[in-house]
């Protein structure tokens, strides 16, 4: 339970980041908050030749507001974003979410950048992201791109960031009005990774649905505002859609079932939430 | 930039429970391990070693970290607080670690220093915390001997007496 030997680095400055990661490559993993990096260095399940340690460049702590949404940049603490003013109101999948996200210990240190860099099926942050239309800003010591949450998860803790391109910061798009936001978890215990996680926008004539926790990564579907059988139907064919995994914690037919059960309530609570 | 190659050990400068202290570490050594053989504190207990269990709990400028989930050369620069800064004075418990001694909450005492740390933050950051947030906070660590009540019940009359004292946590 002790990592591997590793060079460790802590630039000053973004470039200098940007610089270590485009010659390093693959080997280098970046480290902002630690809390799912280090067990996995610990595990050696990661053996990365060099860390870059982000946290201390300046300026990628505060949040900002960005067009049409916030900014979160890739040192900002789960637990700053959660205590960001008003963000029930602007942000409220967000503020039902993210107190979901492991315990009060480890959002302390936990970015939410590392979280949707780090792509875990199960992560509260990606299914979010997902749910209400975000962005991944990437950067590399080159190039800066910015790519929808669809289009960045793309399987197993795999994403399309490049080896040499760093997460910048993610924007959140800010709650729109007539539009209802409702989050579910189901899990062993309060904390834990969830077994299931689901997503509900809904708005006049729509819903969009996001599960996490089931396939590889977390899923999102749009319908029209179905309702009693119509709903029942869809969600039993998105069940039946995901890959749903079995493993320790619960086998691929609870997951199923809660898809479809969390599934109702959460978009009936979206629904009922329309503002 | 400040690099350190793997296997050189780097100088570690930071604030030790309020005390200047310098200690050196590979890249690779865990806060755990630094506190514990480096520093000496052995106070920090190590348990899971991968962020579940919570025994490691320590305070870095002002907020909760689990130790184990750190590198040494993270903390320099920084205020690392561990459960052995607690007592105001040698041979005087804290209002926190007074009411668990009247209220079992502990027994053998493994999970201890970790609890600590998290609620101690807790009570200093929200005097007004009640039950459910202090339950929230607990849910963060394991305790295999007495269960939670004790723990929760001490805590409860410990903010009490602090809101009604404003003394020191």
């Amino acid at each position: 339970m002790k990592p591997a030997r590793f060079d460790y680095v802590r630039p000053d400055t973004i470039e200098e980041a940007l610089e270590v990661l485009a010659a390093e490559g693959s080997d280098a993993r970046v480290l902002a908050g630690g809390q799912s990096l280090v067990p996995m260095l610990s595990m050696r399940l990661a053996r990365p030749s060099v860390l870059i340690d982000i946290t201390r460049i300046a300026g990628l702590q505060e949040i900002r507001n960005g067009k049409g949404g916030i900014v979160v940049p890739a040192a900002t603490r789960q637990a700053a974003l959660l205590a960001a003013p008003g963000l029930e109101r602007t942000h409220p999948l967000l503020a039902a979410a993210m107190p979901w996200i492991g315990h009060a210990q480890t959002r302390a240190r936990g970015t939410v950048c590392g979280s949707i860099a780090h792509a875990d099926p199960s992560a509260e942050l990606a299914l979010c992201l997902l749910a209400v239309g975000g962005t991944v800003n990437l950067r590399s010591g080159k190039t800066r791109r910015a790519v929808a949450a669809k289009d960045f998860f793309v399987g197993l803790m795999t994403t399309d960031r490049h080896d040499d391109e760093l997460v910048e910061s993610v924007t959140f798009p800010t709650a729109s009005d007539g539009t209802g936001y409702a989050f579910a978890e189901f899990g062993r215990r309060h904390g834990d990774f969830a077994i299931v996680s689901v997503a509900a926008v809904a708005r006049a004539d729509a819903v969009e649905v996001t599960v996490g926790g089931v396939d590889d990564m977390p899923v999102g579907r749009a319908w029209p505002r179905l309702a009693g059988a119509d709903l029942e139907d869809a969600l039993n064919t998105l069940a039946w859609e995901l890959n749903a995994r079995d493993d320790i914690h619960a086998d691929a037919r609870l997951r199923r079932d809660l898809v479809r059960s969390m599934g109702r309530r959460t978009i009936e609570e979206a629904v009922s939430c329309i503002a | 930039m400040h690099r350190v190659n793997a296997s050189h050990k780097a100088t570690i400068r930071f604030t030790l429970n309020g005390r200047q202290v310098e200690g050196s570490a590979e890249p690779r050594m865990l806060l755990t391990d630094f506190l514990r053989h480096e520093c000496g504190a052995t106070g920090t207990h190590v348990g899971c070693e991968h962020g579940v269990c919570g025994a490691c709990t320590v305070r870095i400028d002002g907020g909760m970290a689990r130790a184990c989930l750190m590198l040494a050369v993270q903390v320099e620069g920084t205020a690392v607080e561990t459960v052995e800064g607690l007592s105001p004075e040698p041979g005087r418990l804290s209002v926190l670690q007074d009411a668990f001694r009247r209220h079992h909450a502990l027994q053998c005492g493994f999970c201890t220093a970790g609890i600590l740390m998290s609620l101690d933050t807790l009570l200093k950051k929200e005097p007004h915390a009640d039950e459910t947030r202090i339950r929230d906070v607990l849910g963060g660590h394991l305790c295999r001997c007495t269960g939670y009540q004790p723990i929760v019940t001490a805590t409860v009359e410990a903010a009490e007496i602090l809101r009604s004292d404003n003394g020191d946590v």
